[in-house]
């Protein structure tokens, strides 16, 4: 039986942890890799990670941090921020990066979808989806906008819409993160999820709002995804991978 | 000694590090005239006519044949198993090594509409006894990432079986000193460890 998945994501500023709340401050919680191997012995299926300040800096993510996660991680991870083309692509696969997320550089260039799925193939290409709630309208129907620039920049383009464009253009995954709960632990924005996940034929990955593990519980039933992408629960509210893949389980989800 | 075959199919750093957590220094060739013995590991990410061709134009066809014909301990993970097979239907139909007959097929969302491919993520594996999965618990999840799987001509050639979209499909198979994963061991956490670790001591004799 196909299992639900547990990820973890680690903002990445300066080589080191993050997390911000709605994209504004950001506290330092530790080094990537470290956090990282614990999350990982401690049941995390998957890590995710972010360098939120390479696109600003105009380099590619830290490949020096791809290797030591490569050389200390047994399961599966994913990097994103400041990928410029396939070459960082590249990079950061040969780095040992299991796939490469792609935000802003996949609106305003999607031939990158299709460029990134011919050349390492479509499983590793991760579309990372920032969605905000804006009135319905006949341009967003689905009354989701996608946002990019760690969204601070509306691009008038409907999130469902574009989820399935990228998908027809080679995302093998989607990592769907809304803006609005972002941050903010209450729970995760179960609409759009549910959305997406139902009309796309690729995984989708719930972001933005846990706080608690019955969130995950309803993300993962009601919300449909596939996988749920956790942050400050595990670096600063206290809770434990481990210990959230349990209440999972007992609320009759299967887990690993 | 370990030997992973770089044939240009995705790339080997996941599985070279995997077998460096468990003290061993893997040797990577490029060209099967670098071979100097030892198991092998033949990984593999990517499409099966492209893969094939750089298996064929590095010569690692012959020289897992010859592994093969010495009983020496060969490992295919994941396109590396498939082209172990006799086929597969991927782009357009490739002939595979035929080290194990059979063949290689894509998942059918008709059996499973609401199933997502690629199939990618924890699966749980169901297996017989075989010293690779030694000390492996019966359900232990494995990370899978595919969206074709094999079918042996020999069902005694498939040692361990998931489900996915319809279909309980081989993720182990053997044959021989041939041993092979759907999954990616290297990627699977302590299950992936142990399987590795037991292919490191295992001498390709299954009795």
């Amino acid at each position: 039986m196909l299992l639900k998945r547990l990820i973890v994501c680690l903002d990445v500023r300066n080589g080191r942890v993050t997390k911000g709340v709605k994209f504004k401050g950001n506290v330092d919680v530790g080094d990537p890799v470290e956090m990282a191997a614990q999350y990982c012995a401690d049941g995390a299926d998957e890590l995710v990670f972010y360098d939120i300040t390479a696109s600003a800096e105009h380099r590619c993510c830290d490949l020096d941090m791809v290797a030591r996660a490569a050389r200390a991680l047994s399961v599966p991870f994913t990097v994103g921020g400041g990928i410029r083309g396939v070459d960082d692509m590249r990079a950061a696969l040969l780095a040992g990066a299991d796939k490469v997320s792609l935000n802003s550089l996949a609106v305003e260039h999607p031939e990158i979808l299709t460029t990134g799925a011919k050349a390492f193939g479509r499983q590793c290409v991760v579309l990372g989806m920032d969605a905000k709630r804006v009135p319905k309208t006949t341009q967003i129907p689905s009354g989701y906008e996608v946002v990019i620039r760690g969204g601070r920049q509306p691009t008038g383009r409907d999130a469902l819409a574009w989820a399935k464009e990228a998908v027809d253009r080679g995302a093998g995954e989607i990592c769907l993160n809304a803006i609005d709960t972002d941050g903010v632990r209450e729970g995760y924005e179960l609409p759009i999820t549910q959305l997406v996940s139902t009309a796309v034929p690729v995984p989708v990955i719930a972001s933005g709002g846990a706080g608690h593990p019955t969130h995950l519980v309803d993300v993962l039933t009601k919300g449909q995804a596939d996988a749920a992408l956790i942050a400050s629960m595990v670096h600063t509210m206290g809770f434990t991978c481990g210990g959230i893949k349990q209440a999972l389980r007992d609320a009759g989800i299967p887990m690993r | 000694m370990i030997t992973i075959l770089d044939y240009g199919a995705g790339n080997l750093t996941s599985v070279r590090l995997a077998f460096e957590r468990l003290g061993v220094t893997p040797q990577i060739i490029t060209d099967a005239a670098a071979y100097q013995g030892g198991r092998i590991l033949f990984p593999g990410v990517g499409s099966a006519a492209s893969g094939m061709d750089g298996i064929c134009n590095r010569g690692f066809d012959r020289l897992l044949r010859d592994a093969v014909a010495q009983h020496g301990p060969v490992m295919g993970i994941c396109l590396g198993m498939q082209l172990l097979l006799t086929s597969s239907e991927e782009d357009g139909g490739v002939q595979g090594l035929n080290l194990i007959p059979g063949a290689c097929t894509h998942f059918d969302r008709q059996k499973d509409p609401t199933a997502k491919i690629p199939h990618m993520g924890w699966n749980t594996l169901q297996h017989q006894a075989h010293p690779i999965l030694y000390n492996v618990p019966q359900d232990s999840a494995f990370y899978f990432v595919h969206s074709y799987f094999v079918t042996p001509a020999n069902p005694t050639d498939v040692l361990g079986t998931t489900e996915y979209c319809g279909e309980r499909f081989a993720a182990v198979i053997g044959h021989g000193s041939l041993i092979a994963t759907q999954f990616h061991p290297e990627r699977s956490g302590e299950a992936g460890a142990k399987l590795l670790e037991n292919f490191l001591t295992w001498e390709g004799v299954c009795s």
